[in-house]
């Protein structure tokens, strides 16, 4: 029972980095590249881990996947906002076909009262 | 198992291809932190078929020192230096 419970966490992770993948070649923009690619890739790989608890049950391998599960939910939006925020400020273009920037409206906002 | 460390791998040859091709340098940088959370699972999986607990403390290693390296890229990119 545990191991198809764990297959089928296995296939929905795969699925998750596959189109998560896709994302990241296929998309326009360096924004939308990261909105895919870092929620998808991120839950794709929880699941995965979270399959490993299931297939070995809590011994040393299940117990560090799930420390491994803390790290990379924890590590991984934190990285994506650093980068969405690095690349804003270096200036980097939306894409045309983007109807709003938010941001640049706030820092505008900020250097006015400044 | 196989068919899915397959997948994995097709997965990194597409992060691959946007680390060679991505027209800023935040692309790549966006390329290289996927790719390092696709090897962690990829080291799960490994874990799985040989039953060791080696792989998953590569995993959790490498889980942080990729948070690390895409901290001080993004700084980097920011155009500020490492003690702002």
């Amino acid at each position: 029972m545990n191991e198809i419970i764990g297959l089928i966490l296995l296939i929905i992770g795969i699925t998750f980095d596959v189109v998560g993948c896709i994302g990241l070649v296929r998309l326009p923009d360096i924004y939308n590249r990261l909105q895919a690619a870092t929620k998808c890739v991120t839950l794709g790989t929880c699941m995965i881990l979270l399959s490993v608890v299931f297939y070995t049950g809590l011994n040393s391998i299940g117990v560090k996947a799930l420390l491994c599960i803390w790290f990379v939910l924890i590590t991984s939006p934190t990285g994506a906002h650093a980068i969405a925020r690095a690349a804003h400020r270096s200036g980097i273009r939306l894409w045309e076909g983007s109807i709003m920037d938010k941001y640049a409206d706030d820092r505008e906002g900020a250097e006015d009262i400044a | 198992m196989i068919v899915f460390t397959s997948l994995l791998v097709f997965c990194i040859f597409l992060c691959l291809y946007r680390v060679g091709k991505g027209p800023t340098a935040p692309d790549r940088t966006v390329a290289i932190d996927i790719l390092g959370t696709l090897v962690v699972g990829f080291c799960a999986i490994y874990s799985i078929i040989t039953k060791k607990d080696l792989y998953m403390n590569i995993g959790i290693s490498w889980a942080l020192l990729s948070f690390i390296g895409t901290l001080a890229l993004a700084k980097y990119l920011e155009g500020r230096g490492f003690d702002e």
